[in-house]
């Protein structure tokens, strides 16, 4: 890499090129359909091209390449969780993001800082021990740290002792951490694109033929193409384009608020949380902190944003670091989350035989952009769901195997 | 500040209400619709039908709110829509 760098930079007519390339016409059938040209679609697109060796892919976006909820999530990456199935899977995930950027070629800026989230009560350090011994157990770094350690990590907290939410401890996710979101996905879609993946932008989805159990055409407002296997991974709409083919999913719509202030000098090194709260905060590479956190109270699929979330997410912000009182919000906007029962995707088969889903990614889902893209690939290159994903089959709520993760999902609900 | 009308107090401020959930269509207590009713619940794009209580007043009614726009179209008591 950095002899041909040089060999660019010494070359004397330099040619430009396009990392992702415009959206050619459709063709009349591929191998594969990706609904979604968000991070999963496109992780997925990048797998089956790069690692399965499956070329003839049309990843359909409705508007722009990762608009969506790619573009709204607040890049936290963390492992976390509190059921065995749910670490294993997410812990994959964070290894992927390890190598990211060596990977791709293309620097998605993971920053692997660790994440603090606080306890303000005993009942929450308890959880907290759970959970840090179930990540002991499955290998992830993570322990239960007391105030003193939360002082050390974050000088600047308000620890609020004697007061309402007074910190009491915190958990200590050492592997947990951020990167450049729109990195990923353009990543993702440099490479897929370079196997000769299709990047369809402004094809939106209007609707399904079916033959029986499977999905044979799918009609987009620029024609109808055939498809041998499709793959569903539209975030917010995930209950609709699934209704359109003829499956239910338990899904409710919310919209998940966040913002960013306007650029400080670096004083805040890790991720910091606090459930009570339903705030969580990280300053990005650009100085900006970014604050999420706040779930409208009712079912809504609208992205626009609420001064009553907006002044939530401030309050909580400001109860952990006052000084931020005087500091200016330069954006805010919110993403629609589509919820699931138990706080945990919806991942592998659906009732269709050729139709495959990627769904239920409610408040949670950029940290899994890669495993989901990469075993969802696997799914459909070899027709066979892996075992890490076996636990998040649609089919668990029939038979009440649910993966409750609830407590170990940082947004409000 | 956004206004939900109470069928019994009147316009108030929607930070004095409590979200119930939608109006369900499956019954719990059919064992056949169980699974329904426990996990999927209506998720429509448009208006839907869904509880709501006015905290101070204990009042639980019925609103019938678009999904998209917010917009909030009727307010009623149980059994008491209007025609």
């Amino acid at each position: 890499m950095p002899f041909s760098l040089l060999k660019y930079g010494l070359r004397a007519r330099h040619v430009a090129f396009r990392d992702i390339p415009l959206t050619p016409e459709l063709k009349r059938s591929y191998d594969v359909v990706i609904i979604g040209g968000g991070g999963h679609g496109l992780a997925a697109a990048y797998y089956l091209s790069n690692v399965h060796g499956i070329r003839n892919i049309a990843v359909l976006e409705k508007g722009y390449l990762a608009g969506g909820n790619t573009a709204r999530n607040t890049t936290t990456i963390r492992s976390n969780y509190m059921t065995e199935e749910s670490i294993r899977f997410y812990k994959e995930g964070v290894e992927i993001f390890e190598t990211m950027s060596q990977d791709l070629g293309f620097n998605v800026m993971f920053s692997q800082r660790g994440q603090l989230t606080l306890a303000h009560s005993e009942a929450t350090l308890r959880s907290f021990h759970l959970r840090a011994e179930m990540g002991k157990h499955m290998g992830t770094r993570i322990e239960v740290v007391d105030v003193q350690t939360v002082k050390e990590l974050c000088p600047h907290l308000n620890l609020d002792l004697g007061g309402q939410h007074e910190v009491m401890g915190g958990l200590w996710h050492a592997d947990g951490g951020t990167a450049r979101h729109d990195a990923v996905a353009w990543g993702y879609a440099k490479h897929a694109s370079e196997r000769g993946v299709q990047i369809h932008q402004r094809t939106e989805v209007t609707g399904f033929e079916r033959a029986g159990d499977r999905v044979t055409h799918i009609k987009t407002n620029r024609g109808t193409i055939a498809a041998g296997q499709v793959l569903q991974a539209v975030g917010g709409l995930n209950g609709q384009v699934a209704a359109m083919a003829g499956i239910q999913l338990p899904i409710r719509c919310f919209p998940l608020q966040a913002m960013v202030t306007q650029p400080l000098k670096p004083f805040l090194h890790i991720l910091v949380s606090s459930a009570n709260l339903h705030t969580y905060l990280v300053q990005s590479s650009r100085g900006e902190v970014v604050i999420g956190g706040g779930s409208d109270p009712y079912q809504l699929a609208s992205t626009r944003s609420t001064l009553d979330q907006k002044e939530h997410l401030a309050e909580g912000a400001l109860h952990l670091f006052p000084f931020l009182h005087k500091v200016k919000l330069l954006r805010q906007w919110a993403g629609i989350t589509d919820m699931t029962p138990d706080y945990s995707p919806i991942m592998g088969a659906s009732p269709l035989q050729n139709y495959w889903l990627d769904c239920g990614w409610g408040t949670w889902g950029f940290k899994a952009t890669p495993v989901a893209g990469k075993r969802m690939a696997e799914t459909i290159a070899t027709g066979r769901v892996p075992d890490v994903l076996k636990p998040f089959d649609l089919r668990r709520f029939d038979s009440f195997a649910l993966l409750n993760e609830m407590g170990a999902t940082a947004a409000s609900h | 500040m956004k206004l939900l009308t109470c069928p019994v107090n009147g316009p108030r401020n929607i930070t004095e209400f409590q979200y119930l959930g939608p109006v369900r269509a499956a019954s719990a207590e059919q064992p056949e619709q169980l699974i329904e009713a426990l996990f999927y619940a209506e998720n429509p794009l448009g208006v839907m039908r869904e509880w709501w209580r006015h905290t101070p007043s204990n009042t639980v009614f019925i609103a019938e709110r678009h999904t998209v726009s917010d917009q909030i179209a009727a307010t009623y008591l149980p059994n008491r829509k209007p025609a």
